[in-house]
């Protein structure tokens, strides 16, 4: 159990949701991968919380598992998840379901095959409403009209009858935004929402969360793999690398103020427009470790060009800093040692224009 | 869709057109023998064949042929050589009988498959999984003649649970129809079975790891209807073109090997009692009507199939 | 694309670059033959079914040694009004009212093995032989409809066009007649005059016939999908920079577009082989396939189904064993296909 760390305050108010501890291991031919390995974190009612990393790293596996999309025969499942008075990852799939949908709502990656491309979209979306409400028919109907309208399709009143194959990806995103608000849940997971879109409907779509969160008050989970998008939107980040969290802290915290040497690589990667292009990003050499073959010790090691002998030790997720906060890293080097050797110096990288990023 | 139907249908004449020639070429160029000896069969004396060049015409151009074969085929003049009625007449005599095996056989096959095949899907790599692909495995590894013969021999004949082969007629006695057709159905059925439900299994484990079930799953819903609305809907699109096209070879083909096995005097069995006689027309006859029946079914398989999958009609 | 092996180079990656890498760094150093080869040695029943069907062919092949020291007799030698020894005491082959003798296992010093035919002849010799003749026609027929499918599909699905068209109408035709029923049609066209190929010339009785037929039914069933996949093939990355490089359309044939269609090609010859011996039955028991007196496993069973009330072995025993073989053929396709289809693979993320 790695709950809280040891200097942080009590929280003042119970989370929305906690994740303790989370494992997760598939069997697989090439042996057993562990997906997630030891996942923790604090959801609180109304936050945006960014989960990011590189694919492999284990954080749609962990956003899944919270609604269970995980379970299978080959699955298993260690550690628990809070919500609301019910545990999910020991949930019934009676339980969860009354979840699913109605409490905690989902988006996916892919829009083009998210949906089922043999029914109405309209249909589609009364299903979910008819399943947590049980509501007559024409008034999901209208509800439906309704939501579809609030997420930005026009004409929506004819647009219910449409199929998936009527609607352009960006269109389908939002269409599975409206499915995913139909039920007013309190936490929306949003897996990787724009990867699959263009730049310009990416921006679109985040701009839309952003707006519907306003509106309704949910806490949102943002998976991605572009920090582009959690400069947007995000209050706090955690950074996922190979199963493990390798830091966590807020927005500032983390673009301002990275400790991790992986973060200080996934900001590298993000490219400026408005400046003029350096001769060299800082990028991370490499490649992610096989999930069934890590390397001892921190997992980033092989990659990192600050190895030192404490490396092959895990080191643990905490506070390094000089004050006692919540940002938290798991990487050995001392806080001065990272203030010296990081390559992306906040001016370089710097986010003072938030908004813009995103849409860059 | 008005115009995907008149399209579709256009190409169903073209292609039946293509059919009948292949039919003609078959029997009248491709061969090594004069088309008239074959004609007249086995043994036929110099005069009868004599009498048969001029009847089809054996020794004008090709074109002239084709038209006076096809002419012979559609008004109904075309006679077996070996009893001499007319094979029209016969085709559709035996047609309700060739029809009642085949509608039969195709509910329960498709029945079966279902439960089958859905069963195993879910208990994918279990015991009870293997169990039924093996059975399936076997079941399209068997004759359908064979099969059917040992049906009637022990079930019929031996034990006297069902009759031994016959046909009675559906106006005259619906139940004493079924009672004849159960062992017919079943043999015809166990091959398609086997088929299927493999086919079945293997879309529903496609399905199943299409993102849009996942989602069908985030919004809540039980596992009965994820199965129904979600997996199955989409696992069945396929199968039901493939429905379609089986029926029509099996009243254009297998019927052939089921019917004679239990003397259900259809279509088939005529048509096979033909070939044991290297009886050309009926042979003729039955082959082009069967593939006829063919075009004309895929036709309203991809009809059907515009409707149950909106995207086909934009193509 | 080729130049420099995506390694420790740092520099440019950006963020979309690595979840490639990371994709092409899950897949473990082997080849996709190694790995099906890996994933088949672990399907013990599909390996299982392979071995069943080689002692199959063994046996078949092995046919004249039983029938020269066991049975002491050929396939088409009658028996009418022999007589044999069996525990001392004598027994007609074919008794007087017709029904032949049954099954005697090794009661005779393995004369009659499986028992006799209404000729008296030894039905064991038969099965062999007649196998002998059934395998051969399933692999040949299988042989030439693969050739045949890797010519039309390459052509129609490599040069597309006019080219395409006409292939693809052409198999469109052939493929609305049911198997059965063509091959019986030309089962009773040819089984007169036989059929004249240019310069070659087979009579209706020869077993060419119907390899001949059974090979060509089947070819639009396996001609349409190498087409489909050589559609695909062609706009692939590597055959255009092949192109790039000046190869001829030949060339990018051999050297890159077969390659990649061979399991494709491995998985449908197995399953060919066992739909050619099941059709060449089903001739056979309509009087279109094989001609006797010459034995195959389809010509007893249709002799069998006739006499199945007075002596059911007759049936049984050819049935049988085209139903292990056509079982064993399919079982080990079915291994050969989980092996190489990489859609078996455990899907993890994304």
């Amino acid at each position: 159990m790695s709950g809280p760390g040891p200097g942080t305050p009590p929280p003042t108010s119970e989370p929305l949701l906690r994740v303790e501890d989370l494992h997760v291991s598939f069997a697989t031919e090439e042996g057993v991968v562990k997906a997630v390995d030891g996942v923790s974190f604090d959801l609180a009612a109304g936050e945006v919380l960014a989960v990011v990393g590189e694919s492999g790293s284990g954080k749609s596996v962990t956003a899944m598992t919270l609604l269970g999309l995980t379970r299978s025969s080959n699955a298993k499942f260690e550690g628990a998840a809070h919500y609301k008075g019910t545990e999910l990852i020991e949930a019934s799939e009676e339980q969860l379901r009354r979840v699913r949908g109605a409490e905690i709502a989902m988006i996916f990656q892919d829009p083009m095959t998210s949906l089922n491309p043999v029914h109405k979209i309209g249909d589609q979306i009364i299903e979910q409403i008819q399943e947590h409400e049980g509501l007559p028919d024409q008034q999901a109907r209208e509800r439906v009209v309704e939501l579809l309208d609030k997420v930005g399709i026009p004409r929506a009143r004819e647009r219910v009858d449409n199929y998936p194959y009527e609607f352009s990806g960006g269109m389908r995103q939002r269409v599975m935004i409206a499915l995913a608000l139909s039920c007013d849940p309190s936490v929306l997971i949003a897996d990787e929402p724009t990867t699959a879109l263009d730049v310009t409907i990416q921006a679109q779509i985040l701009e839309r969360i952003r707006e519907l969160r306003r509106e309704t008050g949910a806490a949102v989970i943002v998976v991605t793999h572009d920090l582009g998008v959690v400069a947007d939107i995000a209050d706090r980040i955690v950074v996922m690398y190979a199963g493990r969290i390798v830091e966590e802290g807020t927005l500032d915290e983390i673009f301002y103020d990275p400790k991790h040497p992986y973060t200080w690589g996934l900001l590298g990667s993000i490219t400026r427009v408005d400046r003029p292009r350096p001769e060299r990003l800082p990028a991370i050499a490499g490649l992610p470790p096989s999930l069934a073959d890590r390397p001892e010790g921190c997992h980033f090691r092989p990659r990192c060009p600050h190895e030192f002998a404490q490396c092959t030790q895990v080191p643990p997720l905490e506070s390094r800093g000089d004050e006692r906060s919540e940002h938290r890293d798991r990487c050995w080097l001392t806080g001065e040692q990272k203030r010296e050797l990081r390559e992306v110096r906040p001016g370089e990288i710097g986010l003072e224009d938030k908004a813009g990023a995103g849409a860059g | 869709m008005a115009r995907f139907v008149v399209r579709r249908v256009l190409q169903m004449v073209m292609v039946m057109f293509a059919v009948s020639v292949l039919t003609f070429l078959i029997f009248n160029v491709i061969p090594n023998s004069d088309p008239a000896v074959r004609m007249a069969g086995r043994q036929a004396s110099e005069s009868t064949i004599q009498a048969i060049r001029k009847e089809w015409g054996f020794d004008d151009s090709l074109p002239t042929q084709y038209v006076t074969t096809m002419k012979k085929v559609f008004t109904g003049d075309l006679q077996s050589q070996f009893t001499q009625l007319p094979v029209g007449e016969e085709i559709m005599k035996g047609l309700p009988r060739t029809l009642s095996l085949a509608i039969g056989a195709a509910l329960l096959w498709m029945f079966v498959a279902i439960c089958f095949g859905l069963y195993s899907a879910v208990r994918a790599g279990k015991l009870a999984d293997r169990f039924l692909t093996i059975l399936a495995l076997i079941g399209i590894s068997m004759p359908v003649f064979w099969i059917g013969a040992l049906m009637t021999h022990y079930l019929g004949f031996k034990l006297g649970w069902f009759p031994n082969g016959g046909y009675v007629e559906l106006t005259k006695d619906p139940i004493d129809w079924a009672y004849h057709l159960i062992l017919p159905w079943t043999a015809l059925a166990i091959l398609f079975i086997g088929f299927y439900s493999r086919v079945l299994r293997s879309n529903v484990l496609d399905t199943i790891n299409e993102d849009y079930v996942r989602t069908a799953r985030a919004k809540g819903l039980g596992e009965r209807q994820i199965m129904v609305r979600h997996v199955l809907r989409n696992s069945m699109i396929p199968i039901v073109t493939l429905w379609g096209l089986d029926f029509g070879a099996v009243v254009g083909g297998t019927a052939i090997l089921t019917e004679t096995v239990f003397d259900l005097q259809g279509v088939g069995q005529y048509a096979a009692e033909a070939i044991g006689q290297l009886d050309v027309p009926p042979v003729l006859a039955t082959t082009m009507f069967a593939a006829f029946f063919i075009v004309f079914l895929n036709a309203v398989v991809d009809i059907l199939y515009a409707v149950l999958d909106p995207r086909i009609r934009l193509q | 694309m080729a130049t420099e092996p995506a390694t420790d180079q740092p520099g440019l990656q950006p963020a979309v670059a690595w979840e490639q890498e990371a994709e092409r760094a899950r897949a473990p150093g082997l080849g996709p033959w190694k790995l099906g080869l890996r994933r088949l040695k672990r399907n013990r029943i599909a390996l299982l079914f392979g071995l069943l069907f080689v002692l199959l062919v063994a046996a078949c092949i092995a046919a004249p040694v039983w029938a020269d020291r066991v049975a002491k007799t050929g396939p088409n030698t009658n028996h009418l009004s022999d007589t044999i020894r069996v525990d001392g005491e004598s027994k007609n082959v074919v008794a007087l009212d017709g029904i032949p003798i049954g099954p005697q296992w090794l009661k005779a010093d393995g004369r009659f093995f499986l028992g006799a035919d209404r000729n008296g002849r030894d039905v064991m010799v038969r099965l062999l032989y007649g196998g002998r003749n059934s395998l051969l026609i399933g692999v040949t027929a299988a042989f030439m409809t693969t050739l045949l499918s890797i010519l039309l599909g390459t052509l129609a699905g490599y040069f597309r066009g006019k080219l395409d068209l006409a292939i693809r109408s052409i198999l469109d035709v052939i493929w609305s007649f049911p198997v059965v029923i063509l091959g019986v049609a030309l089962g009773v066209a040819l089984a007169l005059g036989g059929l004249q190929l240019g310069p070659i010339s087979i009579s209706g009785d020869s077993l060419l016939i119907p390899i001949f037929i059974i090979g060509v039914v089947y070819v639009p069933y396996m001609a349409r999908p190498i087409r489909g996949q050589v559609l695909s093939l062609r706009e692939k990355e590597f055959v255009e920079a092949a192109r790039a490089q000046g190869a001829g359309p030949m060339r990018i044939m051999f050297t890159e577009v077969l390659p990649n269609l061979a399991s494709t090609l491995l998985v449908f010859f197995t399953l060919l082989i066992a739909n050619a011996v099941l059709l060449e039955a089903s001739l056979s028991f309509l009087g279109a396939g094989v001609r006797p007196p010459n034995p195959s496993w389809g010509t007893m069973i249709n002799e069998g189904v006739e006499r199945i009330a007075t002596a059911p072995h007759l049936a049984i025993v050819p049935g049988l064993m085209l139903v292990l073989t056509v079982l064993s053929l399919n079982v080990f396709g079915d291994g050969v296909r989980d092996a190489l289809d990489p859609r078996a693979k455990v899907r993890l993320e994304h």
